[in-house]
């Protein structure tokens, strides 16, 4: 177990600074920070001062020593915009993001669970093929779309719930929707499949002439196996959502979240709100994924943390 | 056709002119060609033949597990006199397996749920058809690991089966099988994938099984060595049919069918010296059109003009059948005849 | 029981190209499977109709889809009270024909898709490859840079390179492609694994086949198939993500026309002209359906044991429906 943890935070160590030098080539190198966040307008002078206040007329190797270094004391330099920390304004707005993905995730695991075993159990039946076709339709339909139809139908048309922001629950509504239709299709999709796999198993075979009851066959022996594909989708589902899939649902909905503040920081040109956005995420990522590690150990036996 | 049983009392199951068909992208495969057999209480009954020739499917057919693309299509199977088809049948069977009669399959390494417990495995059995409680199945459940020969039974009921062997998987299958006490076993290729030695011991246990439990077993296998070992009646299925039936020793001693002579041709023996085994050439006929008439006359030296009618199985002696025109006449006697040596 | 079936992937019939008549003859067979699967067919119809459409933009489109006209400037579809037929489907705030917007935004959408499904998935397929055929140390070091790259919080460090190196078409296929080749890479090295490990591939490198005989021979059949549909489900991710990356300023830029970039421009006019975000939208929604339902039909195919599964089905629903079927395909193989 100790071994699994400390090879999983090595990986773990090795995306930080994957992603580290990413940002640094992307920004220090290949493009050029002081154009992007100073207006056009900007005097030679006024791109020299700014250079200098930050650090960007100093050496390359120099920049990387110091940017590493800021990085480990988690100084991720001041918002341009709001005029403070820029790790600040992450915290203060990634909470918001994380009970969006909480409500839409929640609503995709809950539905796919239960839809996509009752379609598997009759294959070519017309639950399975209205599941199957739903599944589709969820794939296929861009989500900025289909929360701007929501909110065409829902807000404009019938005035029932609230077009964007953040408030009480009915603010949840339409954005959970939203963020759970792609999930919600890909996770029906795998558990019907999946249950369709395992229900052909011999194991299942043996169940059956054990003389179980139907549910319990389904439910104990073959769901017990789907889960285990099922939460490896259910956790990749969560780790894009954090890795930046909530930023159309945020934007459509105005949702004062990450992904919004992430948009923002793009067209007011602040590249260290960006900054501190990414590198917040790939952490957060990384827990997470050790996280996950051991639930797979629960879910499925066969998984040795060694 | 009626095999007389060891017992005079009724049969425990019976099966009658069964008909199995899988619906295929090829065609229609007719799977099981109307088989007809019953098996009283404490008898054992080998089931002999190749791959495809339809005694696993026979074993399905009683266990409820024929699916799509299979079907049964006609005949019948009853136990104790009570039919298993039907909606009503469906419902009765549904009580009987696991309880009164049950199967052991295959393969081991795959018949086990992996994310399951073993002690949930075994346990749910006796809940289902004991109304036992967690506790008291548990407890049973340790007494049937100990029962099948495995050590340290309570630590085992807390693992999985991936923490176990081949041999010891089967072992715990065979005491899911026995945890209600019931009167049939079906064994389908119980030891097929196992090592040659611990092939020996599930044998043995089951033997020791029957003596002390008092069980019919329908021992499925393509190897004549163990159910000379083990069974007192032996059928011989080919292509979908039963084509012998009969006691196992005068099976063995005067095959009256072409094809059983074929296969005992094909078998090693250790109590005779031969330098050679020799298969039978030909493959078995597709079941998407069999043949009209006798299903293996194009593999069988006898085969003649009387061979394009199909035989009905028909005594030769007062408890024993074969479906063959020429019974009981030498088809192989001639080395020459036989095309194939293999060494 | 096990059937014993010839298996007739289209994979197989590639492999079988240059046999002559046969192979024309399973490719009107798989027509003839595929036209049994209404919305595999409808789905390859649409597919078709949306290349074609693309490529003959300039005769199809009524109007220059960048022209803007004041004076008609968010006219409704022609079926609605003050819509016209001089624009079907209405025009847009800058007075800009939205039909023609529509017929010339599937280039890029498909141009993004095709271009970054063959760039990924080269590479990928590469990497997979090598990582599979070295294995040792240089598969430990580009699997884990597979691993590492799959963790990274993706779609956040798209947007911040997009946005430090400025938003064009090419900016975001290179982004995508970049972002996207990992998948190829995690499928291809699995199954070299597992086919090497098959008896007769271990046979073939024992009695010292070249590593190239090896990998033509016994490899690459056996990745066609999978790589096939993959390749079919990632193009509808793609036209997604062009389709979101447009839709928030970072993809397609004007003039240029996108379906994303047309919804977000239609966006501040939801409440007035729901036309400008529908077309555009259904157009993508339509497209990725599509192939959706293409590439479930191909996965099928491709799977010997599904596509027995889904003939019997047919075959108990035409049964059901009283229709009496000859049981025997006749080409269908004879084992």
């Amino acid at each position: 177990m100790g071994g699994f943890l400390l090879r999983r935070i090595g990986q773990g160590l090795l995306v930080v600074i994957g992603v580290t030098l990413i940002v640094f080539i992307a920004t220090r190198m290949v493009g050029d920070p002081v154009k992007v966040m100073l207006p056009l307008s900007a005097t030679d002078a006024q791109r020299a001062a700014f250079a200098h206040q930050v650090g960007l007329d100093r050496p390359i190797g120099t920049q990387f020593v110091d940017f590493v270094g800021d990085l480990t004391r988690l100084d991720f330099g001041e918002s341009l915009w709001q005029r403070r920390p820029a790790l600040d304004i992450v915290l203060e707005r990634l909470p918001n993001t994380l009970k969006l993905i909480g409500a839409g995730l929640g609503l995709a695991i809950l539905l796919s669970l239960p839809l996509g075993a009752i379609a598997a159990l009759k294959p070519g039946g017309w639950v399975d093929r209205t599941t199957v076709f739903v599944g589709l339709f969820g794939l296929s339909l861009p989500q900025f779309w289909f929360g701007l139809l929501l909110i065409v139908f829902f807000s404009v048309t019938l005035g029932w719930l609230p077009t964007s922001g953040m408030g009480g629950a009915v603010y949840y509504i339409l954005p959970a929707i939203t963020l759970a239709l792609p999930s919600l299709a890909r996770l029906v999709m795998l558990v019907r499949s999946s249950m369709i796999d395992e229900l052909n198993q011999q194991y299942v075979r043996t169940a059956r002439a054990k003389g179980l009851r139907f549910p319990r066959v389904v439910l104990v022996h073959a769901m017990r196996n789907t889960l285990v594909p099922f939460v490896t989708l259910a956790g990749w589902e969560l780790i894009s959502a954090l890795a930046g899939y909530t930023v159309v649902v945020e934007t459509v909905f105005a949702w004062p979240g990450l992904g919004l503040t992430a948009m923002q920081a793009i067209q007011k040109s602040d590249l260290f709100l960006l900054q501190a956005i990414v590198f917040t995420v790939a952490v957060l990522i990384v827990v997470i994924n050790v996280g996950l590690d051991i639930v797979y150990k629960l879910i499925d036996p066969r998984i040795r943390l060694a | 056709m009626n095999i007389p049983a060891m017992s005079s009392q009724e049969p425990l199951l019976e099966i009658e002119k069964l008909k199995v068909e899988f619906d295929t992208r090829r065609g229609l495969v007719q799977g099981l060609r109307g088989v007809t057999l019953s098996i009283g209480r404490g008898e054992t009954l080998g089931v002999v033949g190749e791959s495809g020739s339809g005694k696993s499917v026979t074993a399905q057919a009683v266990m409820g597990l024929i699916d799509m693309p299979g079907r049964i299509a006609s005949g019948d199977i009853r136990w104790k006199g009570r039919s298993f088809l039907g909606n009503e049948g469906e419902r009765y069977a549904r009580d009987i397996r696991g309880k009164e009669v049950a199967m052991v399959f295959q393969d081991p390494m795959t018949s086990l749920n992996p994310v399951l417990k073993i002690g949930t495995q075994i346990g749910e059995v006796l809940e289902r058809h004991l109304g036992m409680t967690r506790k008291q199945a548990l407890n049973r459940a340790e007494e049937l690991l100990a029962a099948v020969g495995i050590s340290a039974p309570r630590r085992r009921l807390d693992q999985h089966p991936h923490e176990f062997s081949g041999g010891m998987r089967q072992r715990v299958m065979i005491a899911m099988a026995i945890a209600c006490e019931p009167q049939l076993l079906i064994a389908d290729e119980p030891t097929t994938a196992l090592d040659v030695t611990i092939q020996a011991q599930i044998l043995e246990l089951l033997a020791e099984l029957q003596q002390s439990l008092g069980l019919s077993i329908i021992l499925i296998t393509h190897d004549l060595g163990v159910v000379a070992g083990l069974c007192h009646r032996v059928a011989v299925m080919y292509a979908g049919q039963i084509i012998e039936t009969g006691q196992a020793e005068d099976v063995f001693e005067r095959p009256a069918h072409p094809y059983t002579q074929g296969l005992l041709r094909s078998t090693p023996r250790l109590d005779e010296v031969s330098d050679r085994l020799i298969s039978i050439e030909g493959t078995p006929p597709n079941l998407v059109t069999p043949p009209e008439g006798c299903s293996f006359q194009q593999r069988c030296p006898l085969s003649g003009e009387a061979c394009k009618k199909a035989p009905q199985l028909a005594h030769i002696r007062p408890d024993a059948e074969a479906a063959c025109w020429q019974p009981s006449v030498p088809a192989w006697a001639n080395p020459l005849m036989s095309p194939t040596f293999t060494g | 029981m096990a059937i014993p079936m010839p298996v007739t992937t289209p994979a197989a019939i590639l492999r079988n190209a240059g046999r002559g008549p046969t192979m024309l003859k399973r490719l009107g067979e798989l027509g003839r499977e595929l036209w049994q699967d209404k919305l595999g067919t409808l789905g390859f119809a649409i597919i078709v109709g949306l290349l074609l459409m693309a490529i003959f933009a300039p005769l199809l489109a009524p109007y220059d889809p960048a022209a803007q006209s004041v004076v008609s400037r968010l006219k409704p579809p022609a079926w609605l009270p003050k819509g016209s037929w001089e624009h079907v489907l209405g025009t847009d705030h800058l007075g800009r024909d939205v039909l023609s917007r529509v017929i010339y935004g599937a280039r890029a959408s498909l141009l993004v898709g095709v271009v970054v499904v063959l760039a990924a998935g080269t590479f990928g397929v590469v990497v997979g490859l090598w990582a599979g055929f070295k294995g040792g140390r240089t598969d430990a070091i580009l699997m884990r840079i597979v691993d590492v790259q799959v963790a990274f919080p993706g779609l956040l460090l798209i947007l911040l390179i997009i946005s430090v190196i400025g938003p064009s078409m090419m900016t975001m296929i290179i982004v995508l492609a970049v972002t996207n080749w990992m998948v190829y890479a995690r499928v291809v090295r699995g199954i070299v694994l597992s086919v090497r490990q098959t008896p007769y591939v271990e046979a073939a490198e024992m009695i010292g086949c070249r590593t190239s005989r090896v990998v033509f021979r016994h490899i690459l059949p056996n990745l066609s198939s999978p790589l096939l549909t993959l390749g079919i489900l990632e193009f509808t991710n793609i036209v997604l993500a062009e389709a979101a990356l447009s839709f928030l300023g970072l993809g397609v830029q004007p003039p240029a026309t996108s379906w994303g970039l047309d919804v977000a421009n239609g966006r501040d006019y939801i409440f007035i002209a729901w036309w400008l975000i529908t077309f555009p939208g259904l157009s993508i929604a339509i497209t990725v359906l599509a192939v959706n339902l293409f590439a479930s039909w191909v996965r099928v195919t491709t799977d010997p044991q599904e596509r027995e599964k889904r003939y019997a089905y047919q075959r108990a629903k035409a049964a059901a429906r009283g229709r009496r079927q000859s049981p025997a395909n006749s080409e269908g193989g004879s084992a």
